[in-house]
């Protein structure tokens, strides 16, 4: 089958233009989850761009997004497919009357028609090229992780009553953690593994420029600086990507030219969440000597 | 240390290609590290490197990386052994016979940085400062890895051969480049070159010094690498080089880099502990049958129990007494136990702590009241009074204290942990106390941070403790600390 990408500066360059700025590691990741038909499993801490990337991947593909989002008690009915069991009753129903053999009734019943699709079936019986994410895959039981292997590794689903539904195309596969527990061995042997990080100073400042209008470019400068400061202190919930383009985004509204002391201290409060982290983030930058390197 | 080091399959490699070698070797360096590796993996490896260009290291690594290391722990320990192995290859490391001694290609790019007048064979030492310090001062990524290279090639004194790691040479090296007066003066320049800069100012570009002056040491580390790699080959470099993952550093050994990495790693730990505690208890077995509800819930079916009801079990919540040695090299044992503890004080009633060294204090106050547990750790390093004559262990004083003032709190509800390695320094072990203690409390548990081959050994009495306990437990990292607490809730 063809491929959707040429090469690693490919797939960089086309989600820059959908103003996904990251590395070309990360590049090579997605590049290869293609090459490979593999799913890719993305870990990092919160709001640093997991969910977009399959977002923005699909948007630099022209694909359709088909998202699972799981949570504790996601079941089989709710991430693969279901039997419309209304319409079977109306079916049976309806032929009640007529003289009808009971195989042929039973083997009607079962059929593509009464299939209610969920998303992971959905992805791979659809005809369009698709990118399917499944978003916190943490946080469903260890149990339910085994519902997707099959479609992680075969690209396909067992339905009993049907036989083997096969893939019609691959779609490029994203499965993202938050790391709240270990996922199982046989989860992450299927996928290629990509570990999101905080992003550094310089690519941080691009993320400000392209995201926010009209920042001036040293006050993106100031902003992702003041970022990397905080971030380096021990923080319950260090300030996640898009809590700095939320601080960015204020600093613009309130007409600030130039981050001092009383700015940052007024404002911090966009970029950290809980108290201690405020108080020991003021504290901090109030003075010259640094933390321990 | 893992299971994985043994003979898992690896790959049958057809002779003559250079590269299958190579990436088995690699694999098997990892194995050997604690990542584990599965054979699949493996095989996903070699496809993957397939189809990306080897000339590109940066793609190359994460390819790589995406197929073998499937979490972000294991990340340094991989690039350690990446480093080794590949990194070190490119035509541009090729390292001439006499390089030890010699200067060689980094002279060139130096000169051709532009910074120095003449062209002489070697920098004198206050050009190589000066160097530097410009190098820092800009942030030129190129002249900060000429001016490590040179660096190390001058002061680390490396010997062709000498079985040493490359602590001791980065050291050497460190320690003429004196790296916080340069910082100093980088801060003085700082000051006095603009007119506005305030503190705020001040403070982020001391934040961005220091960070570069990491990234200066991290060149240096690599410098010293390869040369070790080019002087006794891969195989012997990486075996010395062998980083542990965090979850096998030794608390009692680790370096300042390592306590980092630690405490780094106990976050996500403490996290993850917590969330499966919280689903072990919910989705634990049902309780005892319910007789009240299920003759109530009879009713609807005209008196037949058709739905059977079960009482909500009520999980057991110890209260937690911990009682720590803070001194010395116990010291950050200690520490990581009492913020796991604390990380996970929801699943206790109740948790009060004690630190010790000869004297006790209790510091369950500076628990309270804070979500900031590192921070609390810190008061009590520094605040609680533990001293009561010199200042080395007795834990039979100190055990003494803790049952003249705080015995009367232990109850059949209690487990008592004790944490240390217990080196009385030939005190009186008053090992009658836990005896005592745990006839009253519900648990008593001793946890060691030393390997336990070292029990009983000098001045170590936990032969004199131990049968009074319920249990002596060696915890040398957070793997077994992980292990542990995970029992006790």
């Amino acid at each position: 089958m063809s491929h959707r990408f040429t090469d690693v500066d490919a797939v960089q360059q086309d989600l820059h233009k959908v103003d996904y700025l990251c590395d070309s590691g990360l590049a090579g990741v997605v590049y290869l989850a293609d090459r490979l038909d593999k799913p890719v499993l993305v870990e990092g801490p919160a709001g640093t761009g997991k969910t977009q990337l399959a977002k923005s991947v699909a948007e630099m593909t022209g694909s359709r997004l088909i998202r699972l989002q799981c949570y504790e008690g996601l079941d089989e009915a709710k991430a693969l497919y279901e039997w419309n069991y209304k319409k079977q009753l109306l079916r049976i129903q309806t032929e009640r009357d007529a003289d009808v053999g009971w195989d042929e009734v039973s083997d009607d019943i079962f059929s593509d028609e009464f299939l209610l699709t969920r998303p992971l079936l959905e992805a791979i019986r659809a005809v369009d090229p698709i990118v399917l994410l499944i978003d916190e895959v943490d946080r469903v039981e260890v149990e339910t992780e085994a519902l997707l292997l099959e479609i992680l590794s075969e690209y396909q689903v067992s339905i009993p009553e049907l036989g083997t539904m096969e893939a019609l195309q691959v779609p490029l596969v994203f499965l993202t953690s938050n790391n709240t527990r270990e996922l199982s061995e046989a989860l992450k042997r299927r996928c290629l593994y990509l570990h999101i990080d905080y992003p550094t100073m310089e690519r941080e400042k691009e993320i400000v420029l392209a995201k926010v209008p009209d920042i001036a470019e040293n006050l993106a400068d100031q902003v992702a600086r003041v970022v990397r400061s905080i971030r380096r202190l021990e923080l319950k919930k260090p300030p996640s990507v898009s809590e700095t383009l939320d601080w960015a985004r204020t600093l613009v509204l309130l007409g600030v030219q130039h981050i001092d002391a009383d700015v940052a201290a007024e404002t911090v409060n966009i970029l950290l969440k809980y108290q201690s982290d405020i108080a020991k983030a003021n504290k901090e930058l109030a003075t010259v000597e640094g933390i321990e390197p | 240390m893992t299971a994985y080091e043994t003979d898992l399959p690896t790959l049958p490699v057809e002779a003559g290609d250079p590269l299958l070698d190579l990436l088995n070797g690699f694999i098997a360096e990892l194995r050997a590290v604690g990542i584990p590796a599965s054979l699949t993996e493996n095989l996903d490896a070699m496809e993957a490197v397939k189809h990306v260009p080897i000339t590109d290291r940066e793609t190359f690594k994460y390819a790589l990386a995406a197929t073998l290391v499937k979490n972000q722990a294991h990340w340094k320990a991989f690039e350690t052994v990446f480093e080794v192995y590949f990194s070190l290859r490119g035509a541009q490391y090729e390292i001439a016979a006499d390089d030890l001694d010699e200067a060689d290609e980094a002279d060139g790019e130096i000169r051709a940085q532009g910074d120095r007048g003449s062209g002489g064979d070697m920098l004198s030492p206050e050009e190589l400062a000066e160097m530097l310090y410009r190098a820092l001062m800009r942030g030129d990524s190129e002249m900060l890895r000429a001016a490590a290279r040179e660096a190390v090639r001058r002061y680390a004194g490396m010997e062709p051969g000498r079985p040493v790691g490359g602590t001791y040479y980065l050291y050497r090296t460190l320690r003429n480049l004196d790296l916080e007066g340069v910082l100093e003066r980088l801060m003085d320049a700082e000051q006095h070159t603009e007119g506005d800069v305030d503190d705020f100012d001040l403070r982020l570009r001391r934040d961005e010094f220091e960070l570069r002056i990491a990234e200066l040491k991290r060149q240096i580390e690599a410098e010293i690498r390869r040369r070790l790699v080019a002087d006794r080959g891969v195989e012997a470099m990486a075996k010395t080089l062998r980083k542990p993952l965090p979850s096998d550093i030794d608390f009692m050994h680790a370096s300042r880099e390592e306590m980092a990495s630690l405490r780094k790693a106990i976050y996500p730990l403490t996290r993850k502990l917590a969330a499966r505690l919280v689903r072990k208890r919910r989705h634990g077995r049902a309780g005892p049958l319910d007789f009240r509800s299920t003759v109530r819930h009879s009713l609807s079916y005209g008196g037949v129990p058709v739905e059977p009801k079960f009482r909500h079990p009520r999980p057991h919540k110890p209260d937690i007494m911990v009682v720590a040695d803070v001194s010395g090299s116990v010291a950050a044992f200690a520490r990581f136990t009492l913020h796991l503890v604390y990380a996970i004080s929801s699943q206790f009633s109740k948790v009060r702590s004690f630190v010790f060294i000869d004297g006790l204090d209790e510091v369950t106050s500076f628990f309270e009241g804070t979500d900031d547990i590192a921070e609390a750790v810190h008061r009590v390093n520094t605040e609680a009074d533990v001293v009561w004559v010199d200042g080395h262990s007795d834990y039979g004083h100190a055990l003494g204290v803790f049952w003249d003032n705080y015995a009367d709190d232990v109850g059949p509800r209690t487990t008592v942990l004790i944490l240390g390695d217990a080196r009385n320094n030939y005190h009186a072990p008053e090992s009658w106390i836990i005896k005592a203690l745990q006839q009253k409390a519900r648990h008593v548990f001793w946890l060691n941070p030393e390997p336990r081959s070292y029990w009983d050994t000098g001045d170590s009495i936990v032969g004199e403790y131990a049968p009074h306990c319920d249990g002596v437990f060696e915890v040398r990292n957070l793997r077994q600390l992980e292990a542990f607490v995970d029992r006790l809730a």
